[in-house]
């Protein structure tokens, strides 16, 4: 299958994130499953002319379009004209070549956060007017609306993340191209469950902390960092602990809050993004499923039972206190 | 006289959005406008927010230079503060800094730079076959061995900040994360393997001994590896004479440590070295599609023009140094810095060949700083100090981005962010013309560029403008 890829209003991080795929690297995988680039702004030959002849091939029929990726929201400022995005050399907004080229694509992809729900490119006002690719934050309805669909049927395929983990992207790729997509695998915001069915929560190696509420105060410390550093891995999707990133790490593992970027509007929390918000000294947000009574219950029996050893690692930058070893058996 | 106008887009393998339109007369560039044709507007939406929060969205102005993002909010941050971050933190930080530049570098050559030479239009050069081999998008031997050496050092950002791009480990104080001894041997034998990478296949030859090249000649005259290949198609495409810069540089100084920039700052002016003032820094409006009037960024707004009315042509501000353009990047590092390679080559101005042999230097030497500075971490001591911003102030941030000069300009009044203000390298590089009428630095370096009677999309001026490797995201933000 052919992939058409466009950089709407992003960072192209996305596309760089996705040059870290490993065993084997992205070149390989795509090649490997029968996927090949019509054309990518990163990485193809053609440039200018040659690429304006390439999309009037798909536009009058000439070429046909299995995959159009997006990378980036869409730009409806300034007053609804798109014009804060010109497709550079065409004379045409993002936003009108998205919505020309989306219907004609056998399966639409949104690559990042911004290209499902609006993203950072939304943040603060949204002053250009950024919108998702089927999404306006979490309402449905972006670039393209609420009913859209593509030419298999599906909706958009909403891979979120800021930015993507490049699994996310080559296994979302690599399940198109081995007719394995369908409805029943994306979540109720179009993610694919594959990564979305897990928290970044789950494999935290913070859970020991968090199962005591012994809490990391100061960046820097190795505590867990829902309780007072802003960190929201209980609530947000993502296999980012189980699978890791860069070689095995993810935000958590380097000693900073997870801010939810595989959801709609992280990029407004309301909050500092490293604050925990609190109602009369007590952190507001639960995590996802459980019950407000028997979270406080439970936190305040684990907090009084916190091991010295994990009081005392929670607020020091390196394990000061080793497990304690188990010496002979009786 | 024959005239034409060209207008070539989509300007692809530069990061971002770019258009070039192209007054040609006689087979050459007369005049070029470079426009930056996408605007988000993130000086607007940092207003208002708490001013940590400038960690979280910088980077994500720019998914290639997230880490310099960080690193120019974090430092605006700290100097807000007037306290400088742990010595082991800014450490931890110029090693993913470094990474990331090395990685911005190794991803121009291999993936945006040199894939034109694969094109048909060379073929028949004695060459040719070996750039398809080497070069061809995608298929490239030598861009397959970039995209999986790549993958694997920028294992050292994941290792100290969780993921590339997009980190929030760096802080005013330090990074989050205290490497252990494990962890520095681990990106130890990373950069080893990097090293072999390097030497086996961009330089032919030890790391040092093309670092430590003091003359042009030996540097344009390097035969092994794909270095040896990009310098044996430049002098046959005569790529030394083409794109020539006015001579101005500027850079900020890469890798702040206690004890100085690894990489010195200043400004050069054909063969005078001087002191940077970002005093003398302006933002011109005149030809971008922005109201207001010239200012300083501790001053500067973002208010864009939503009729996009002319004479503007771009979202980018113009900024120039003491009223003039300068040019900003590795080569222009390479030079202040003091390389006598660079500054023999830079030495009647920038030209295309001259901007890619500074980057291939900077790589043989970034290496070499990574791999002292690994062995230089001190695993028992602190990498983060406590660094508490102050109610009101203001603060400047420079940086050195893979691309050149990076300033952000923060103004704080009770706890919020009251004015924000970015100029990205690419922002002096890719600037529009000024109130002069002047042409920032690529609208003048495509003045007398080669065109061909039947070329829609010259390759002279692919050469230039890619030869500055802009970041288009970053310029406008």
């Amino acid at each position: 299958m052919n992939i058409l890829w466009l950089q709407s209003a992003g960072c192209g991080g996305c596309t760089m994130s996705l040059l870290c795929a490993e065993s084997p690297g992205v070149l390989d995988l795509l090649r490997d499953a029968g996927l090949s680039f019509l054309w990518h702004p990163a990485l193809s030959e053609q440039t200018g002319a040659e690429v304006r002849a390439l999309l009037a091939g798909i536009e009058d029929g000439s070429q046909t379009l299995d995959i159009l990726c997006v990378e980036g929201s869409i730009l409806t400022g300034p007053k609804g004209t798109g014009r804060f995005q010109m497709l550079s050399g065409t004379g045409r907004s993002m936003l009108d070549w998205v919505r020309s080229l989306a219907p004609l694509a056998e399966q639409v992809v949104a690559v990042g956060t911004c290209a499902t729900y609006g993203g950072m490119t939304s943040a603060g006002g949204n002053p250009a007017g950024a919108v998702g690719l089927q999404y306006d934050g979490s309402y449905p309805g972006g670039a393209l609306p609420a009913d859209f669909r593509a030419r298999s049927g599906m909706p958009v395929i909403n891979v979120a993340g800021c930015p993507t983990h490049p699994d996310w992207v080559t296994e979302t790729l690599l399940l198109i191209a081995g007719g394995e997509m369908s409805h029943d695998a994306l979540d109720a915001l179009g993610r694919p469950l594959f990564y979305a069915e897990h928290l970044v929560h789950h494999a935290c190696p913070k859970n020991e902390f968090y199962e005591y509420k012994a809490s990391a105060e100061k960046p820097g410390q190795l505590g867990c960092m829902m309780e007072h550093m802003g960190c929201v891995g209980t609530q947000a999707v993502g296999d980012c602990n189980i699978r890791g990133w860069n070689g095995g790490s993810c935000c958590t593992r380097a000693g900073y809050a997870c801010i939810n970027c595989t959801a709609p509007e992280f990029e407004e929390p309301h909050h500092p993004f490293t604050e925990t918000p609190k109602f009369a000294g007590i952190p507001v947000g639960l995590p996802s499923d459980m019950p407000k009574a028997w979270f406080m219950a439970l936190a305040s029996l684990s907090k009084a039972a916190t091991p010295k050893r994990l009081a005392e690692n929670a607020v020091a930058d390196r394990i000061e206190v080793p497990p304690t070893l188990r010496t002979g058996r009786k | 006289m024959t005239e034409r106008s060209l207008l070539v887009g989509p300007f692809n393998r530069v990061e971002g959005d770019l258009e070039i339109r192209l007054e040609i007369k006689d087979g050459r560039v007369a005049q070029a406008y470079a426009n930056s044709p996408m605007f988000r507007g993130f000086e607007i939406m940092m207003l208002g927010k708490s001013p940590m929060d400038a960690l979280t969205i910088t980077p994500r102005i720019c998914g290639i230079c997230s880490i310099s993002q960080s690193s120019a909010a974090s430092a605006a941050l700290g100097s807000m503060a007037g306290l400088p971050p742990a010595p082991q933190g800014a450490l931890a930080a110029a090693i993913m800094h470094g990474v990331e530049n090395l990685c911005d570098h190794l991803t121009h050559f291999n993936l945006f730079f040199c894939a034109d030479f694969a094109r048909a239009a060379y073929a028949g050069r004695p060459w040719h076959d070996r750039a398809v081999t080497r070069f061809t998008a995608m298929e490239g031997s030598a861009v397959r061995a970039c995209v999986e050496a790549r993958a694997q050092i920028l294992h050292i950002v994941g290792l100290l900040g969780g993921k590339w791009p997009h980190t929030l480990a760096i802080q005013p104080g330090g990074v989050t994360r205290a490497p252990t001894p494990r962890d520095r041997i681990r990106m130890t034998s990373t950069l080893a393997a990097f090293r072999r990478y390097l030497e086996g296949t961009l330089f032919g030859a030890p790391i040092e001994d093309f670092a430590g090249l003091t003359r042009a000649a030996d540097l344009t005259g390097w035969t092994l590896g794909d270095a040896g290949l990009f310098m044996e198609i430049a002098e046959d495409l005569g790529l030394a004479d083409m794109g020539h810069g006015s001579g101005r540089f500027l850079s900020f100084g890469a890798y702040p440590q206690p004890e100085g920039r690894a990489f010195a700052a200043g400004t050069w002016d054909n063969g005078t070295l001087g002191t940077v003032d970002t005093a003398e820094i302006r933002e011109d409006l005149s030809h971008a599609w922005m109201l207001g009037e010239a200012r300083h960024p501790t001053e500067g707004r973002t208010d864009p023009d939503e009729d996009m009315q002319a004479p503007a042509y771009s979202w980018c501000k113009a900024p120039r140094l003491a009223g003039r353009t300068v040019e900003t990047g590795a080569l222009a590092r390479q030079v202040i810095d003091g390389h006598p390679a660079a500054r023999d080559l830079a030495a009647g101005g920038a030209n295309v060949r001259a901007r890619v042999a500074g980057r291939l230097l900077e790589i043989a030497r970034t290496q070499i700083l990574l791999e002292g500075w690994v062995s230089a971490l001190q695993t028992d001591a602190p990498f983060i100090t406590d660094v508490a911003l102050p109610d009101a102030g203001s603060g400047e941030g420079l940086v050195e981005a893979a691309r050149g000069a990076l300033g952000h300009w923060i103004k704080v009044e009770k706890g919020r962010i009251a004015g924000y203000q970015i100029v990205a390298p690419t922002t002096w590089n890719f600037s529009p013309r000024d109130a002069a009428g002047t042409p920032g630095p690529v609208e003048a370096a495509l003045e007398g560029a080669p065109v061909g009677p039947g070329e829609e999309t010259p390759l002279s001026v692919q050469h230039i403008v890619r030869s500055f490797d802009p970041c288009m995201v970053c310029t406008v933000h």
